[in-house]
């Protein structure tokens, strides 16, 4: 739709429902007695104000187009282009802008204005739809008024097994309110289909998982981050191994908007940790085409699959964050996305001391995978805040914390060796005399998050690493 | 009636009509592609001895890694090159 072109002289736009509107009535009048042309369009009541031959804007696309925010609002148009406004009724403002000293005079000098409909929080977004629809351009596809559209997404293959929010115009064009980046933006190439994605498909499956609009950018820097060769999401989705993204989530935009760094973490209940894992997840799913049991190999697979998404505990942590010890400013928002399996818990009642807790991590990472294989795979130890404590009274930093562990992780290659200890897995027989290390340099990840009680901390093991499998991506997010 | 944006690529499955199967291995250039999975080698060694045999031209291929798709100069070198290919998926 095109924008409706203002008429020269002054335009005015009012609803009959706004008090200063009413208490401006006189000057209006007063106005339409003098010799400059004035238009006056009304909002709400098509005969408010009464002579004055207000037109009704009975779909606000008058004032949806010229961004009426406030009712009065007064524009001084030339030759159909505005070159002035006022908004509200400060008296000295409309003399100036009009020209006249003896317009209400009597009335009060500053009567502050009312919202304009246009921006009404229940009609904006049928606005935004109705007039902004046309930035879209993903194919529009019509459900039968007999049709369930929760059903009609499931049966078009569009959802994880769960339901999905209908993405209609109005959701959106509402979620792209999230972004600065224009809709028709190439984000990534998404395998495996290899397909460019744009912010508005992006945008339509965030809808779908249930995202807010501010947290569009998150997802958006995920896509990013999984969508490249250094990450592989191509050999993370194919893998028979149970790994998806996992994607650790830093800076002050966690706590803006409401993600769950503390209880429960990993699990049920935050919004945002699990609408924006899953948007992800649908990206690579309805635009890159991986699907389960297609290009998607697992054996088992894992209920992260779905979403697994967390915010690192930044203001409880004694330690620099992810983020940081991946180069990312402080105070930055940034993202980190690992192929992960699910959690698996360290539990240690006991350690009161900062080596024997080391210990137990030691022994419990050595496992991961299969305790007889060695820097194929990376892991995030996701330490409790009951765990972090006890290095943090110790004066431990987070390169110490790592440092300690991998040093209890140089493994004698005869204990894992093919067939040592009666387990036919293992590395070849040659490697029987040296000394190998769990976990590759950078290998081992650190997070501090969970709740404040419980002395437990966690391990996500990885999958292949490196540049024959996946590295971990961080990347800031942008607005 | 509800409208939807459709979330996926909305790319249309172009079909490609397959090559003929060869009567016979002798003679024609067979690529064996090793996508670098352990003890592929082992599989595709015995598979070369057995084509020979029967008289077929064969070239070895290998990806650099089993976890990515193989490069395109890879698959171009083999699609220039081969009248069939086996790939060796193994662990």
């Amino acid at each position: 739709m095109t924008t409706p072109t203002l008429p020269d002289g002054f335009v005015i736009v009012v609803k009959h429902e706004c008090e200063t509107c009413r208490l401006v009535v006189s000057v209006i009048s007063q106005l339409k007695a003098g010799a400059v042309p004035v238009t006056v369009y009304t909002q709400d009541d098509p005969s408010f104000p009464v002579g004055v031959g207000a037109i009704h804007d009975a779909d606000l696309s008058m004032s949806w187009h010229h961004d009426i925010e406030t009712v009065p609002t007064v524009i001084k148009v030339e030759n159909g282009r505005e070159v002035a406004r006022t908004v509200g009724w400060v008296r000295d403002e409309w003399h100036s802008l009009i020209g006249r000293m003896d317009l209400g005079v009597d009335l009060p000098a500053f009567r502050p204005g009312c919202g304009s409909l246009s921006v009404d929080p229940d009609l904006v977004d049928a606005l935004r739809a109705r007039f902004g629809g046309s930035v879209l351009s993903a194919r529009r596809v019509e459900t039968a008024a007999a049709e369930d559209e929760f059903e009609a997404m499931f049966d078009r293959g569009w959802t994880d097994g769960l339901p999905v929010v209908p993405p209609t115009e109005e959701r959106v064009l509402r979620m792209l309110t999230g972004t600065t980046r224009a809709p028709g933006d190439v984000v990534a190439v998404v395998p495996p289909d290899l397909v460019e994605v744009t912010v508005e498909k992006i945008a339509i499956n965030a809808v779908m998982a249930g995202c807010k609009p501010e947290y569009l950018p998150w997802v958006i820097a995920g896509v990013e981050a999984v969508c490249n060769d250094t990450f592989n999401i191509h050999g993370v989705l194919a893998t028979t191994m149970p790994v998806g993204p996992v994607i650790v989530c830093n800076g002050p935009g966690t706590r803006a908007i409401g993600m769950n760094s503390g209880m429960n973490v990993f699990g049920q209940g935050n919004r945002a940790n699990l609408t924006i894992g899953r948007a992800v997840q649908l990206v690579i799913r309805n635009v890159g085409g991986g699907r389960p049991g297609e290009v998607d190999r697992a054996t088992h697979g894992n209920p992260g699959k779905i979403s697994f998404c967390f915010a690192e505990d930044e203001l409880g942590s004694p330690w620099t964050t992810l983020a940081e010890s991946r180069g990312v400013a402080a105070g930055r928002d940034a993202i980190t996305v690992f192929p992960g399996e699910g959690p698996r818990c360290v539990v240690d009642q006991q350690a009161r001391d900062p080596e024997s807790l080391c210990n137990t991590f030691a022994a419990c990472l050595r496992t991961l995978h299969n305790p007889k294989l060695v820097l194929a795979f990376d892991a995030i130890l996701v330490m409790g805040p009951e765990h972090s404590r006890v290095f943090a009274e110790a004066g431990w930093n987070r390169e110490k914390v790592l440092d300690e562990i991998n040093a209890r992780l140089q493994l004698p290659g005869s204990e894992l060796i093919r067939g040592a200890n009666g387990i036919a897995e293992g590395i070849p027989a040659h490697l029987k005399d040296a000394t190998l290390p769990k976990f590759r340099p950078g290998g081992l990840l650190l997070v501090h998050a969970g709740g404040g009680a419980g002395l437990f901390s966690a391990i996500i093991g990885g999958w292949a690493n490196g540049d024959v499998g996946s590295q971990p991506v961080t990347r800031e997010v942008m607005r | 009636m509800t409208t939807l944006l459709d979330p996926t690529n909305e790319r249309r499955v172009q079909t490609m009509e397959r090559v003929g199967r060869p009567e016979s291995l002798s003679g024609l250039v067979v690529g064996l592609l090793d996508i670098s999975k352990p003890r592929g080698d082992v599989f595709l060694d015995r598979l070369e001895q057995r084509l020979s045999e029967m008289g077929a031209d064969v070239r070895r291929f290998k990806k650099p890694t089993f976890t990515k798709p193989a490069p395109v100069d890879l698959r171009h070198e083999i699609a220039t090159q081969c009248q069939v290919v086996i790939e060796a998926l193994a662990d």
